[in-house]
């Protein structure tokens, strides 16, 4: 069965998106990463440490996996804005996961900052993907300001809370037009599931792979819950009911 | 001339470009983008800016994260 993801015009046949903070190594991330199936991953932009050794880059470089820079650590539309720009000098890529906190310590998006950001890097020819509470009202102005994706979380990064409020996320299923990626917050394989189930068309995570005492094998259960999830949607589940449907006929 | 590379003050000779003040951490020219004073050098244009007394200059990389 033919399911591609379409973002900004491009294909991807795996629904997995991975983030790669958080592994201890390099080769547990790249053994995490095969393990995905992940066809497009994020990384962050930091100052360069002249003693670092290997990159993150020639990880994604060598498993042929699409960079997605974001722009984690920023905390206001100029900053964001400026991260995006030279990511793009320095990925050649013009795809950013638009990511603009609140504050250190919940570090929730915040709406106003994102998308003033998200309308400035639309306008200068960004694909942009914003990370966004689970606000339908939000998700609804970034698609209109152009963006090609949005990303609700489910709960706090890294929390591992899993999906707090999956009535939000599919009122902004309902209403989009663009892909929705359930993004944060995601602690174990059912939560993957539910956000598909939900009918969101991706799931990025990043902490509940490369902080599990065994990465790659998180990893493929995750791709497993996201293919499995995703067929669970596309199959339709059967109504809720209060009462027994007998499933064995009394008279055959 | 003294200037701030990656928040660490550098003396370079008067003049200096972009293209020297990266050498002052890394040999490498891709994967790597340069801002001074908040705006983006493009890679093209290192070895033409000059750098002033006093600028500030950022070099970044992809690393883990997300």
């Amino acid at each position: 069965m033919n399911d591609d993801l379409i973002i900004g015009g491009e294909k991807f046949s795996s629904r997995l998106i991975m983030g790669t903070g958080g592994a201890p190594s390099l080769e547990v991330l790249d053994q995490a990463l095969v393990a995905s199936g992940t066809e497009l991953t994020t990384v962050a932009m930091r100052r360069l440490d002249p003693s670092a050794r290997g990159s993150v880059l020639d990880v994604l470089r060598t498993r042929g996996i699409k960079v997605l820079p974001n722009t984690a650590g920023c905390f206001t539309a100029g900053e964001a804005v400026l991260t995006a720009r030279l990511a793009r000098e320095a990925l050649e890529t013009d795809w950013v996961k638009l990511e603009v906190v609140s504050d250190e310590r919940t570090l929730l998006p915040d709406p106003i900052e994102t998308f003033d950001a998200a309308e400035r890097l639309v306008a200068d020819g960004f694909v942009v993907l914003p990370y966004i509470g689970d606000d339908p009202a939000l998700a609804r102005r970034l698609e209109q300001a152009g963006c090609a994706a949005v990303m609700p979380l489910g709960a706090p990064i890294g929390s591992g809370l899993g999906i707090r409020n999956p009535h939000n996320i599919e009122l902004i299923v309902e209403a989009a037009g663009v892909p929705v990626i359930l993004d944060a917050g995601i602690g174990t394989a059912s939560d993957a599931a539910l956000a598909m189930e939900l009918g969101c068309d991706a799931v990025l995570l990043a902490t509940a792979v490369t902080r599990a005492q065994r990465p790659d094998m998180m990893a493929e259960a995750m791709r497993s819950a996201v293919r499995a999830g995703r067929l669970a949607r596309l199959a339709g589940r059967i109504p809720r009911r209060r009462y027994a449907e007998a499933s064995s006929p009394m008279n055959p | 001339m003294n200037v701030t590379i990656n928040g660490t003050a550098h003396e370079l000779p008067s003049g200096a470009t972009v293209s020297q003040a990266v050498r002052k951490l890394t040999e490498a020219t891709s994967g790597v983008a340069v801002a001074v004073n908040d705006e983006v050098v493009s890679r093209g244009a290192w070895d033409s800016t000059a750098l002033a007394e006093a600028d500030r200059v950022e070099v970044l990389t992809a690393v883990q994260g997300g």
